[in-house]
């Protein structure tokens, strides 16, 4: 496999009124699986459906009703551990989590704490080209969703929807490796990326099918390096978690505010409780949620309707040999195959479908680095413009090829080639066709620049008689010559005869 | 390992089970005799045996990837104490 070399970024400092602090975060990453039935049960997944209509009576709870096991499930929370590069347990088991809470009727959670599916594995987080930080994943494990409770709709009453109740989630759960808020959100981002190249989760955050919840502690500088040769945490600080968290923005927005209201305590000389807490996106704090502190006590045991999930090795090879391209492969790929840079590799690769769209081009156009500037600066400005995704690009690939081979063949100017894709991207058509006839040719007959350029010296002696002192305005001349042929010279050819007849 | 009152009250509030106080002092006592019987147990020797799971040769069952449920709100609702607008109403909960 291509590897790409990477250094370490520095921790995040913070200074505090007395000292300075480092950060200590760990995730937890609620992925729903893109499955199309429950983990437990044959009722839809859809999103957005009417309340309580994607419910059977194995998500109510009704007495009698047992979980029957969807297969597809397992195998993504697979293939997913895969992608981490991490340990596949062939035999795991699904724990009872008990609490009580409206919109989970059963009242427990069937998850897996003591047996995960999922063991060990870890995943680069980028920061910028040539610095990442690489976090542990600690395990994956299977777990239903809970319903959701809507509490604004009546002043008295909360309304209980259960659509969500049993559909399977994946339980990422990360080593407390990430030092800072940046890289916090681009773990996350790092996280989604893979996800959606597996195909296992859509990633989709704003309909929380991708949440986090985030622990956060504080440490004095050279404690965290204590705890990494010792795995010991009691050279950490003492954690709180951030839970349900969707948004990256709001993500680094409350590790910052948590770790500034935990460096005040201590500096104050109190003690940081370990807790749970919310963040206020309006009010930009985090507070406790005190409700759930007694309820932590979640009394965990074997399900007993459920029997141990036994795989099998060869399933799990044959998963792996169906692997795609990952993120990382992909981009260390682009870098070596097409000579782009690391920056513009992991733009072109951010998304599984621009990336096939660029490759798609270079195939059509040859160059590889001509169609990453290309696909980078003028098909993603121009999409942008129009809040296009690349799946409906009105230019394609086939087309921005042939632009490409245009400009490599001296055909087109670069300038020139910009009026081009304009012209395709609002009209459409074969570029080559378009520059035939409305000829938009270069022209790199010497003779017809030398003439242009012959006009332009011959109606401008006193800016002659300048440019000899001055060799600077040349470029002056130039400009006129292009402005003359309507921008189809070649510009090369124009400096250099330009240049000849100035005779400097 | 012995349960005083105060853990048997604390276990039936976990399990929202209502006992009366003067009830609490024979649910220890039930709870302690449970105990003791697994203690008992616990003296068994099961150095290398695998834990059992289940009495019967079986691999657990699997399903595959298909809608084949869902869709009877009415049905699911109508054991609900209260129901509005398709949802299950309940006593206000809020973080």
């Amino acid at each position: 496999m291509l590897d790409l070399t990477f250094e370490t970024p520095k921790p995040k400092v913070i200074a505090g009124a007395k000292h300075d602090w480092e950060l200590v975060i760990g995730m937890e990453v609620h992925a729903q699986v893109a499955s199309k039935a429950k983990l437990f049960s044959g009722a839809s997944t859809q999103f957005g459906a009417e309340p309580n209509s994607n419910v059977s009576f194995v998500d109510s709870a009704m007495p009698g009703m047992l979980p029957v096991i969807n297969e597809f499930c397992i195998e993504q929370a697979v293939r997913t551990g895969l992608g981490l590069k991490a340990k596949i347990n062939l035999v795991s088991a699904f724990d009872r989590k008990n609490y009580f809470y409206p919109d989970l009727p059963q009242g427990y959670q069937i998850s897996q704490l003591y047996h995960p599916l999922v063991g060990e594995g870890e995943i680069v987080v980028d920061m910028e080209p040539g610095i990442a930080r690489v976090v542990r994943i600690e395990r994956i494990h299977v777990e239903q969703d809970a319903g959701k409770s809507i509490h604004d709709m009546d002043p008295n009453m909360s309304f209980v929807d259960l659509n969500r109740t049993g559909v399977a989630l994946m339980e990422i759960v990360s080593r407390p490796d990430i030092r800072g808020p940046e890289e916090a959100a681009a773990y996350v981002a790092k996280m989604r990326q893979i996800l959606r190249y597996l195909g296992t989760c859509d990633g989709n955050m704003q309909n929380g099918n991708l949440r986090a919840d985030v622990n956060v502690s504080v440490c004095r500088p050279g404690q965290y390096e204590k705890y990494q040769e010792t795995q010991d945490f009691s050279h950490l600080g003492t954690r709180c978690e951030i839970k349900n968290m969707n948004s990256m923005r709001f993500i680094q927005q409350a590790i910052e505010y948590e770790a500034r209201r935990q460096i005040a305590l201590l500096e104050a000389g109190e003690n940081v409780v370990q807790e749970t807490r919310l963040y206020d996106p309006d009010k930009g704090e985090t507070r406790s949620m005190r409700s759930k502190e007694e309820a932590h006590d979640y009394r965990y045991f074997p399900d007993p309707d459920l029997l141990p999930l036994e795989i099998e090795q060869a399933w799990v090879d044959d998963i792996a040999a169906n692997l795609p391209e990952l993120p990382d492969e992909k981009k260390a790929r682009f870098v070596k195959a097409f000579g782009l840079s690391e920056y513009d590799a992991s733009v072109l690769t951010a998304e599984l479908g621009s990336a096939a769209w660029f490759e798609r081009a270079v195939a059509e156009g040859g160059d590889g680095k001509l169609v990453a500037n290309w696909v980078i600066n003028e098909l993603f400005g121009r999409l942008k413009k129009d809040d296009r995704s690349i799946e409906d690009s009105p230019v394609s690939p086939a087309q921005l090829g042939a632009i490409v081979r245009l400009i490599k063949s001296d055909a087109i100017s670069g300038k020139i080639a910009k009026d081009l894709f304009e012209i395709v991207y609002t009209e459409g058509g074969d570029p080559e066709a378009i520059v035939e006839e409305r000829g938009m040719k270069q022209v790199t007959d010497t003779g017809a620049i030398e003439s242009a350029v012959d006009e332009i010296v011959a109606a401008n002696p006193d800016q002659v008689e300048k440019a000899k002192q001055n060799p600077k305005l040349a470029g002056w001349f130039v400009g006129q010559v292009m402005k003359a042929t309507g921008g189809k010279a070649n510009p090369k050819a124009v400096n250099e005869i330009v240049t000849a007849k100035l005779g400097l | 390992m012995s349960i005083d009152t105060e853990t048997a009250a604390r276990v039936a509030k976990l399990a929202r089970i209502k006992v009366e106080d003067e009830a609490l002092e024979g649910l220890a006592q039930d709870f302690n005799t449970i105990l003791g019987f697994i203690e008992q147990l616990q003296e068994v020797d099961v150095e290398g045996i695998e834990p059992m799971t289940g009495v019967t040769p079986m691999r657990l069952k699997r399903r595959p990837d298909g809608v084949t449920d869902g869709g009877m709100q009415d049905k699911v609702l109508s054991n609900a104490p209260d129901a509005r607008e398709g949802f299950f109403a309940v006593p206000k909960v809020v973080e």
